[in-house]
Parts: structure tokens; C-alpha cells; sequence
């Protein structure tokens, strides 16, 4: 039984030309959806449908997406929740954060209240799906993996470590079906009060030296940063020496 | 009194002899200040300083500041400084910290934003107490230096490790019985984050994330994927980026205890199956944990790549390594390469260029092999290792295997 998989999708910006673009996240959760339901996977956009970005993920092989017609100042949760829960749906994948907007990254929570499902963030893989139970793989820093399940159906935010998207076919992309629902979305009246601007470099944390007297501050000036090098062996046998490096090792818990 | 300065030409006379019998009298009458025919100020040489112990005067140009003098160096020693303490008994508000606390201990974010905390309860009206909440084993001794007036301790075996669903709860519960003006998390991949988003969620608030700059009035966060700065009123739960505030280092804190009951956890709906196993060739080589590198004095390249699987260690090179075509250029360590950020980095026949030293900067523990005792990988080290690579690397391969041979027995045995 294929499971039903809707992959919310947003416009996305890049970093350095700042034109939109196919979001990095969303694309990837586009990517597993497909892995997971094939052609029958859902892709859903709150916004504008006229918007030609959306063309690039119906291009990785789809023949149609939904888009619930709503203003840019509006709230998408609302909208997006009432549409889920007409549906009959397993699994939501979304990014981790979006790449426009306040990037808060509480859509797929705030989702997840709503319907009252779990959210499993920072999903690296879907592994598989057996009896209403699904084996996931989370990404953890440092290219960790760890392995959890969670029954149907859930909330799933992809993150950057998933499989990266397909190619977008351009032809197919322009070919594919908008399916544009209307919805009345209600304007955030929080963020009106808030003030944007383009993003200011953070400045350096400075080292600074808490010193009370002349002689401290030469001494924290000129002083070399600490070279007490460490252990060194040298007449002990090879044995002894890896026996050194591997309690060290063990030591340190980088061997398992 | 008339402005005119009189002058006693005979005192004078008798404060320059200093043969006179009236001389000590006149000299220690003239206090203050002693102005010269011209008006100009006079200083009295023979009066500034005092007789030090062996009979020799001593004039003490530092005003008193010489703390680390040569004779009282051995009892500067000893003498360990105690920050003074902190203390708050009828705290007004709450403001509640949860830190990620990586391997148990503070990290330095963590302690920017304990720092950031009490900045914010400066601000505020009315005495406030940051509170630090703590999930799973505890590493850290230093609770009371980091900046934390009350500790909430949750060590039962449900908050331990991956447990988000449990740690909300709990978090629910605190809210019930502190009411926190604030919540505070760190915005980062180790956790902080996803139970930030989820307790925020749960309360129904609108949290501020990626904040940088925050005061107890307005929040700077991030927007657009790093492209936009948002400036708003300062929400109930924060998510704050590295470097948000300064860590406290002038001040002791109490570190109570506050004891949080009856919270009840139910079953989580995400079941830990445990860390998987990574295959350490494809992770990343600016994040391995533990990289193995080679440079010019690996002649025997088949060991080198059998040792980094059987250890399960990333492989890095130097650039010599990488030029000569032993290794793939992304695996090249150092300026011109990637800047690794390894906690154990062994560095096998690589004497230590400075663009090769930049670019492990940032790792924790240094190990070299080398047979050149006075290079610089060797001085950078926490442990070198003076031989023939190849011996070396041999025997650390038996004892890897000898360590796998046992745990797999350990484990048919308990089976």
C-alpha cells in the first residue's frame, strides 16, 4: 500500500543573486515524497499560483500541484491546516526552515498542534513504511544518523542532509496541471508592526582582557598563546606507543 | 589674607641644610602643596617614598597596583580570587534557560545565553532569577560561574537522550508552577531549536527565532534565510543564535535547586531506535568527529586506508599527500583545503605546515606520529608519537581489532 504524501513547498531565494528559486529544503522533501509515493505525491503551495517558481518542482516529474490562492500578507497555517484535514493524508513533509518571510521554521509545528499528529524534525531519510509504522532516519550534527519510528500519520520538516532534488524537466514543469483553490486567509497582524531591513554583518566578538594594571595588559599583549605541547614519546617500543594513542582514543569515546 | 606669597627666606634656608638642628621640624611642617618663586609646583624628593625593610628607600611608582611583586608572587599563588556572589531570595519573575548541553557540559553558547538572561533581568523591573533547566546526565560543575541562580535538575531516564516528547511535558509543567517572563533557547542543531518550536507551539506564543540582538524591549532575528533583519518587540520565548550576549565571569551564582512534581510522561509517539552506524568515509570532512590524516611519511598508502576503517576514523591528507596523487583533492586539510573542526585529529607523518595548522585550528585533541621530534605538528599535540608510522599504525590496528574481537564475544555471551 503506497502511503499518502503531500510535500508543502515555498519560494525560495538564493543566497547570493537573491532571484527565487526552487527552495533547497523543500525541493529535497519533494525528492523523498517521490521516493515514498511515486507519481500519486501531492505538492501543495500557499500563495500565488501564478508563480512560475512553482513550475520547477511540478517538473520533477508530476502532473499536477495544488495551490490555495491566498495573499502574500496573509497567515498560511490556517489555510493549510483546514485543507489537511479534509484529506485523507499519512505524511506532511515540509523544510526545515523556508528560505523567505520570517523563516521561523514553525510551520510544520504549529501544523502538527493543529491536527494533533507528532512532528519529527530534521529528517534525513524515510526508510520504510510497514503497518502504520514508519522507520526514520534523523540527521544529527556531525553526519550522525539516528534511527526512530513513529506511527502514521505525522509531520516530517526534511533537512539539508536528505537526497538532494532531481533535475527539473522545464517542458513537463510548464505542461503540468495548477490546481488553484481559493481560500480566505486572514492578514498577520503581528508581523504588520515589525520592521525589516537588509540583513547587517554580525559584528567579531572581540577578545577583550580584563586586566587591572599596566603589566597584565603587556603580559595578555605579548604573551604567547599557551604551546605547553604535550606528551611525547620517544624510546618506548611501538606497542606501547599505539597502546598511548588508542587509550587516548578510547579515552576521548571516538571508538565505539 | 592677601594673595601675595610671602616668603620666610630663613625657613627656607633652614629646609635646604639639612645639617641644621631645626631642619626635621621645618622639612615635616611643610604639608601640601609647596609652590616656587615662579608659582610652579614643587615636589620634595626627599620626601616621597618610604624606607624598605633593609634600609634602602623605595619609591612606589605603580600607586599600589603592583599586586604580582617579586615578593609577594608565591602567596599570589595560592591565593585563588572568589567572585563575589550573586544572590536573589524573593525573586519577582522568572526568566528559564534550557541549554543543549552538549556531552553534559555548558557549551559556550549555552553560557552566552545564561549571560544574555541576566542582562535581560537588569532591565527589567523588579529582581528576577534565571533559571537553567537541565535534562538527562549532568557533566557540568560549574553551574554557579555560568550565571545560574536556580537549577531544575531533570536527570529520570525519560529525558534521556532523544526524548523531545518528554522534555515538552516537563517543560509544560515548569511553566504551570514558574509562570517565566521569558523562555530562552539556543537556536541550534543539537536540540535547542526543535523544543524551542515545539513548547512555543504547545503555549500557543509567537517566538521570536534566530535572535541576535535582544534587550528586554526589542529583538533583532534573522529572516529570509539569513537575508533580513527583523526588528521586533521581544516575545515571550526566544531562540538565539551563537555569540547573542556575553557569558557572566564576574559573579557566583547560587544554583538552587527547584524541585518540579507530578509531571507524568506519557508514551511518546517517536520511538528511539539508537544512533546508527555511519559510514565514517561519507561524512563531511569539515564535520567528522574523528579524522585520520596522512601526509609525506606514509609510504605504505593500502595500511593507511586499511586502518582508517578498522578505526572508523574520516580520512583527511595534507597537501603534499594530495599533490602527489595519493589522496583526492576534497580530502586535502588545511587553508587551501577544508578547515576541519574534528575533536580528535591524528596526524600521521605530517610535520605541520602553517596553512596545514590553520586548518585544524579548531580541533580539540592533537595527535602525532612523526619521527621528527622538533617539528611543529609535535609542538601543537596533546600526544606525539616519535617512530616509524608504519610499526605504529600496525599495532594500533591489532588493538582496534582485539577491541571489536572483544565486544562481539561480550555481546554472543549476554545472548
Amino acid at each position: 500500500m503506497q502511503p499518502n504524501v503531500v510535500s508543502l513547498v515555498s519560494i525560495g531565494r538564493h543566497p547570493q543573486s537573491g532571484r527565487a528559486r526552487r527552495a533547497e529544503q523543500d525541493g529535497r522533501g519533494v525528492e523523498l515524497g517521490l521516493k515514498l509515493a511515486g507519481e500519486k505525491l501531492s505538492v501543495l503551495h500557499v500563495g500565488n499560483p501564478e508563480e512560475p517558481v512553482l513550475r520547477q518542482y511540478v517538473g520533477m516529474g508530476l502532473p499536477a500541484m495544488t495551490v490555495l490562492k491566498q495573499d502574500e500578507t496573509a497567515d498560511a497555517v490556517p489555510a493549510l491546516s483546514d485543507y489537511l484535514q479534509q484529506e485523507k493524508i499519512d505524511i506532511v513533509l515540509t523544510g526545515v526552515r523556508s528560505e523567505s518571510g520570517e523563516s521561523s521554521g514553525m510551520v510544520p509545528y504549529l501544523l502538527a498542534e493543529k491536527l494533533g499528529w507528532p512532528v519529527v524534525a530534521r529528517v534525513a531519510d524515510i526508510v520504510s513504511i510497514k503497518d502504520g509504522v514508519a522507520e526514520v532516519l534523523l540527521a544529527l550534527p556531525r553526519g550522525q544518523r539516528r534511527s526512530v519510528t513513529v506511527k502514521l500519520p505525522f509531520i516530517a520538516s526534511v533537512d539539508n542532509a536528505a537526497a538532494p532534488a532531481r533535475q527539473s524537466a522545464f517542458g513537463p514543469g510548464q505542461r503540468a496541471r495548477m490546481e488553484s483553490v481559493n481560500t480566505h486567509g486572514e492578514v498577520d497582524q503581528i508581523r504588520v508592526n515589525w520592521q525589516e531591513a537588509p540583513a547587517k554583518p554580525r559584528p567579531k566578538r572581540l577578545k577583550t582582557v580584563k586586566a587591572k594594571t599596566a603589566a597584565d595588559r603587556f603580559k595578555a599583549a605579548t604573551a604567547k598563546p599557551q604551546g605547553g605541547s604535550g606528551k611525547v614519546m620517544k624510546n618506548e617500543s611501538a606497542a606501547e606507543k599505539a597502546k598511548a594513542i588508542f587509550d587516548l582514543l578510547i579515552e576521548e569515546n571516538v571508538i565505539r | 589674607m592677601s594673595d601675595i606669597i610671602r616668603r620666610d627666606p630663613r625657613r627656607e634656608w633652614i629646609a635646604r641644610n639639612r645639617l641644621h638642628p631645626l631642619h626635621d621640624s621645618v622639612a615635616n611642617a611643610v604639608q601640601g602643596e609647596v609652590r616656587g618663586p615662579s608659582g610652579l609646583l614643587r615636589k620634595n624628593p626627599h620626601q616621597v617614598g618610604s624606607i624598605g625593610p633593609n634600609g634602602l628607600k623605595r619609591i612606589d611608582r605603580l600607586k599600589g597596583n603592583a599586586v604580582a611583586g617579586v615578593g609577594n608572587k608565591r602567596s599570589a599563588a595560592n591565593q585563588e580570587t572568589v567572585l563575589p556572589l550573586h544572590k536573589v531570595d524573593n525573586p519577582d519573575f522568572y526568566i528559564v534557560v534550557v541549554p543543549d548541553m552538549i556531552g553534559g557540559r555548558l557549551s559556550g553558547h549555552d553560557k552566552d545565553i545564561l549571560g544574555l538572561a541576566h542582562t535581560m533581568t537588569s532591565t527589567i523591573e523588579g529582581t528576577g532569577a534565571v533559571v537553567a533547566v537541565c535534562f538527562g546526565e549532568s557533566k557540568e560543575a560549574h553551574y554557579d560561574l555560568a550565571g545560574v541562580d536556580r537549577l531544575i535538575h531533570l536527570s529520570a531516564s525519560e529525558y534521556e537522550g532523544f526524548a523531545p516528547e518528554a522534555r515538552l511535558t516537563a517543560l509544560t509543567h515548569i511553566e504551570a508552577q514558574l509562570a517565566p517572563k521569558h523562555w530562552l533557547f539556543p537556536d541550534s542543531i543539537h536540540g535547542g531549536s526543535d523544543l524551542g518550536s515545539r513548547l512555543a507551539a504547545r503555549l500557543g506564543e509567537r517566538p521570536a527565532t534566530q535572535a541576535w540582538q535582544v534587550s528586554s524591549e526589542k529583538t533583532v532575528c534573522r529572516g529570509a534565510g539569513g537575508s533580513l533583519d527583523i526588528t521586533r518587540q521581544t516575545p515571550r520565548i526566544l531562540m538565539l543564535l551563537e555569540e547573542c550576549g556575553e557569558a557572566i565571569d564576574e559573579t557566583r551564582h547560587e544554583a538552587l535547586a527547584i524541585e518540579v512534581d507530578g509531571i507524568s510522561v506519557s508514551e511518546p509517539a517517536l520511538q528511539d531506535k539508537g544512533l546508527m552506524d555511519v559510514d565514517p568515509s561519507a561524512i563531511p570532512l569539515a564535520e567528522a568527529e574523528f579524522i585520520l590524516s596522512a601526509g609525506n611519511g606514509i609510504h605504505n598508502w593500502d595500511q593507511f586506508h586499511k586502518a582508517a576503517t578498522i578505526l572508523g576514523a574520516t580520512e583527511g591528507a595534507s597537501r603534499v599527500a594530495v599533490d602527489d596523487g595519493f589522496m583526492p583533492r576534497f580530502r586535502q586539510v588545511g587553508a587551501t583545503g577544508t578547515w576541519v573542526t574534528a575533536r580528535v585529529y591524528l596526524a600521521v607523518g605530517i610535520s605541520g605546515a602553517i596553512q596545514h595548522m590553520q586548518g585544524i585550528g579548531q580541533c580539540d585533541k592533537v595527535v602525532a606520529i612523526n619521527t621528527d621530534a622538533g617539528c611543529d605538528m609535535v609542538k601543537r599535540a596533546a600526544l606525539s608519537v616519535i617512530g616509524d608510522s608504519e610499526e605504529i599504525l600496525a599495532e594500533l590496528m591489532l588493538l582496534a581489532q582485539a577491541r571489536k574481537k572483544g565486544s562481539q564475544e561480550e555481546q554472543s555471551d549476554a545472548a
